[in-house]
């Protein structure tokens, strides 16, 4: 057999072919994340979410009485839900956006470059040549396609949940009006889509911590750890100068598309602080990953 | 054939490399190795002696403090693009991922390089897992695989595409004797078919075995390198003789200057003295001489565990 004769047949494809194979090792990286266990039971998890909400509810409400004694407690939209099973999904994604959500992205973010190094097949990778660039952002569009999985696993999870629990119909929004069930209905994916961008800062910094370490256990400690930290830090009023950078400042920003008119002030500063953050963390991740003497 | 074969130049070429880590240790220092095109090229040292910094200077996982390294004569880790596709590594030991079957780690690897063609790649994959005997295993998970069986993956990876190079970090490492003498003459094919084959191994006769040119490191630098038979050549060989005269053919023996005489049942031995002072029909002819009866009279080849020994001036078996 001829060593040639295969260089010779990839230097006739066509220039477009060969970008395109490029792209192999995205859709490796994706089917990679979600063929693994751990992937799948962190998605088992939030989706059992709505459930224990859901029953929680129906439970409480079962003799007539109403969620939270009607003083306003729990999380945000719980008193709507036997109104309107799609509330259960706002409140769903409420309630898992503090803390489960993004720490399950702190776990596939973490160990995204530092599990490879530990396991060493980052050595591999990056001889077959992956090429350090195109591997960090194949981890990084990987990381946000959980992010993306994720988020509409708690919705879908919890639109399953709350049809079968509570009627479904019209929608009172925040601001008083009705709107049709279609048009919630929309709503609540653009809600979906605003949760999985709103996830986008803590994959930056997830991705980063990932390329200081060869442990991937460490990286994922330390991701969720800063996760804490910093929603801790966004509870004191004394630190309120500082809070407008915090990346979870603005989440919960998003119920604020169920206003007529949409309230758009807090969600755009959300997603400019994600960007913001994608940008810095991003760049970090770069700098370090690119130079970085490989050596496990 | 492609043009950097027939440029001919050589494969790997270092100039003055040397890698300090952070702590100010030196692994590496000035390293100067030459690998020529179509040769299977034994690279030797015990462990700690900076081999696997060297291949991976090569192999662009490590950028060098000071000095050059050229693969396919082009300068890495630069040219890691277009240089890397046309080399196959084994790095340390194999590292498949547990979570996924044989199959489909190849599969990955194989998607990892954008040179990679997608449409041939199932075809691919499973050619490479024949190749070292892999098929019947291919779909169970990475992580029930034997250490040998792990080894072979690696070597599949290698095999993905056709190379020019190889880099193979101790191949047959965990291996039994059966899968050893396998992988061997997968080696030997390889070269048979013009592909430059760098081995690194502690196993001497290994390299022997297989390989046209060895370079022996210790300490961070290049103690030597060349062809296989020059590199056992100038190590001096070790005198034999077979007589039942044992005590008498020492005596003699010792006069003229033979050192570190050992006797066995009717056969001594002696390293030769240094210098080309020494003519071996004197010697035979003094043992005669001495009425000492020689059966058998000669010098036995130096192998290269007597060339290596003679340039570390220390055993070989560090491992471990």
């Amino acid at each position: 057999m001829s060593r040639a004769e295969p260089a010779g047949m990839s230097g006739a494809a066509p220039a477009a072919a060969r970008r395109l194979w490029g792209l192999s090792l995205f859709r490796s990286e994706v089917t990679t994340v979600f063929r693994r266990w751990r992937t799948l039971a962190l998605l088992g998890v939030l989706a059992a979410v709505p459930v224990l909400v859901g029953i929680a509810v129906k439970i409480e409400t079962g003799d007539g009485g109403s969620v939270g004694h009607g003083d306003g407690s729990g999380p945000a939209f719980i008193s709507q839900v036997t109104n309107n099973g799609l509330f259960l999904v706002f409140t769903s994604l409420a309630s898992t956006l503090p803390f489960f959500l993004p720490m399950a992205i702190g776990v596939i973010a973490g160990d995204s470059i530092a599990g490879e190094a530990g396991a060493g097949t980052l050595r591999y990778l990056l001889v077959a040549p992956a090429g350090r660039t195109r591997l960090l952002l194949a981890k990084f569009t990987a990381t946000v396609a959980f992010c993306c999985v994720a988020t509409l696993v708690v919705a879908a999870s919890a639109l399953a949940v709350g049809a079968l629990l509570f009627p479904l119909g019209e929608v009172t929004l925040i601001s008083g009006t009705t709107v049709s069930f279609t048009d919630g209905l929309l709503r609540t994916l653009l809600i979906a889509g605003v949760v999985a961008l709103s996830l986008t800062g803590i994959v930056a910094l997830g991705l980063f911590v990932s390329t200081l370490t060869n442990s991937g256990i460490a990286a994922m400690a330390t991701t969720v750890g800063l996760l804490i930290t910093v929603q801790i830090l966004d509870q004191f009023p004394q630190l309120s100068a500082i809070q407008p950078y915090l990346f979870p400042h603005y989440w919960l920003s998003f119920a604020d598309l169920l206003r007529d008119p949409v309230y758009w002030d807090q969600l755009l500063r959300n997603l400019g602080l994600q960007a913001l953050y994608v940008a810095v963390f991003g760049s970090a991740a770069w700098a370090r990953f690119t130079t970085k003497d490989i050596t496990v | 054939m492609e043009e950097q074969a027939a440029a001919g130049g050589p494969v790997i070429e270092t100039r003055a490399l040397t890698k300090r880590y952070g702590g100010g240790q030196l692994a590496v220092d000035g390293l100067d190795l030459v690998v020529p095109r179509g040769s299977v090229f034994g690279f030797l040292g015990p462990n700690g002696s900076g081999k696997t910094t060297t291949i991976r200077m090569l192999m662009g996982l490590i950028e060098p403090t000071s000095g050059t390294a050229r693969v396919l004569g082009e300068d890495m880790p630069r040219a890691g693009r277009s240089v890397l596709p046309r080399v196959g590594a084994l790095i340390e030991g194999p590292a498949p991922y547990g979570f996924l079957s044989g199959r489909d780690n190849l599969v990955r690897f194989d998607a990892a390089d954008p040179t990679a063609d997608p449409r041939t790649r199932a075809a691919r994959v499973g050619h490479a897992l024949e190749r070292v005997g892999l098929t019947s295993a291919a779909g169970k998970k990475a992580r029930a695989y034997s250490l040998g069986m792990k080894q072979r993956l690696g070597l599949a990876a290698v095999l993905l595409q056709p190379r020019e190079l190889l880099v193979l970090d101790e191949p047959t490492n965990g291996l039994d004797p059966q899968g050893m003498r396998e992988i061997r003459s997968l080696v030997r094919g390889l070269a048979a078919e013009g592909t430059t084959v760098f081995l690194s191994s502690h196993l001497l006769d290994e390299i022997e075995q297989v390989c046209t040119h060895a370079a022996v490191m210790a300490h961070g630098r290049l103690l030597t390198q060349g062809p296989v038979d020059e590199l056992a050549s100038s190590a001096r060989g070790r005198l034999a003789v077979t007589t039942p005269d044992t005590a008498e053919a020492v005596r003699v023996l010792k006069e003229h200057g033979v050192n570190d005489l050992t006797v066995n049942d009717e056969r001594v031995t002696g390293e030769l003295p240094a210098g080309p002072a020494v003519e071996l029909a004197d010697l035979n002819a003094a043992l005669v001489h001495a009425r000492v009866r020689v059966r058998a009279f000669g010098t036995e080849r130096a192998s290269l565990e007597d060339a290596f020994v003679a340039l570390t001036g220390e055993g070989f078996d560090v491992a471990g």
